[in-house]
């Protein structure tokens, strides 16, 4: 189960509230104070990408972020609910929207080691992990 | 923080100061700064981005459409920047070979090529 999941419409407004979720969950997390600032620019990225893609194909659905921290790394899930291989159909031939796009993924796959983009009928789905460092270390039994 | 935009003529330059965030929300606001600036025949920009806080890719789509705009009318867009965190981005994007991009406004404003 995720730790923190927010849902929000697909409006660029909202994206700056998923940045400073993720980038407060996550350091409560453990990520490294120096590596916050390219969680919050990657879940940024992701986010902007989905509600370009949800405008796109004017999909009332909203934007879905998963924020999961386990025992070592801390994880964000952006999923979107746009069809892939809709592109073509939706005829909307903005060059610009869609080398924002590439450029988006370019700077995700840039700044995250540990990235997988994966796309379905029923939407697309970007996972993103940071490797965490405890605070407090286990005690020695 | 919102996006905050000024602008001011140096010489045959116009510098376009940028501050808070660019991102999805707000990097339509820089473009529209951009577009209106190149219709009133500026065509030499500078944009200071000192004081960007974040920068997206869809601040640096803005930035590149710019720099098209500005092209085709024989004219330049610098950039002037110190930050890493926000150089880093235009070296993921391979943008630095793109954008020329100074240390200060006064080297920005005096360069030639």
């Amino acid at each position: 189960m995720a730790t923190v999941e927010l849902r929000f419409s697909a409006q660029p407004e909202h994206v700056r509230t998923a940045r400073l979720v993720a980038a407060a969950v996550a350091r409560r997390a453990g990520v490294d104070e120096a590596v916050l600032d390219e969680v919050r620019l990657a879940v940024g990225e992701a986010c902007s990408r989905a509600v370009g893609l949800h405008q796109a194909s004017s999909i009332a659905a909203p934007v879905h972020v998963q924020l999961i921290e386990d025992e070592k790394q801390f994880s964000i899930e952006v999923g979107d609910e746009a069809p892939s291989g809709g592109d073509s159909a939706s005829g909307a031939g903005d060059g610009d929207a869609e080398s924002e796009d590439e450029m988006g993924l370019a700077v995700i796959s840039g700044l995250v080691d540990d990235v997988e983009v994966s796309a379905g009928e029923n939407g697309g789905l970007i996972r993103m992990s940071w490797p965490t460092t405890p605070d407090h270390p286990e005690p020695v039994a | 923080m919102d996006l905050s935009l000024s602008t001011r003529t140096v010489g045959d330059r116009t510098v376009v100061e940028v501050g808070g965030e660019i991102d999805v929300y707000t990097a339509p606001k820089l473009r529209e700064q951009l577009v209106e600036l190149v219709n009133d025949g500026s065509f030499h920009l500078v944009v200071d981005m000192e004081g960007v806080d974040f920068l997206d890719s869809t601040g640096l789509g803005v930035l590149v459409g710019g720099l098209k705009r500005v092209r085709a009318h024989e004219g330049s867009l610098r950039l002037v920047c110190n930050q890493e965190r926000i150089l880093k981005i235009f070296r993921i994007t391979g943008l630095t070979k793109v954008f020329p991009i100074h240390q200060s406004v006064e080297e920005a404003v005096a360069a030639t090529d």
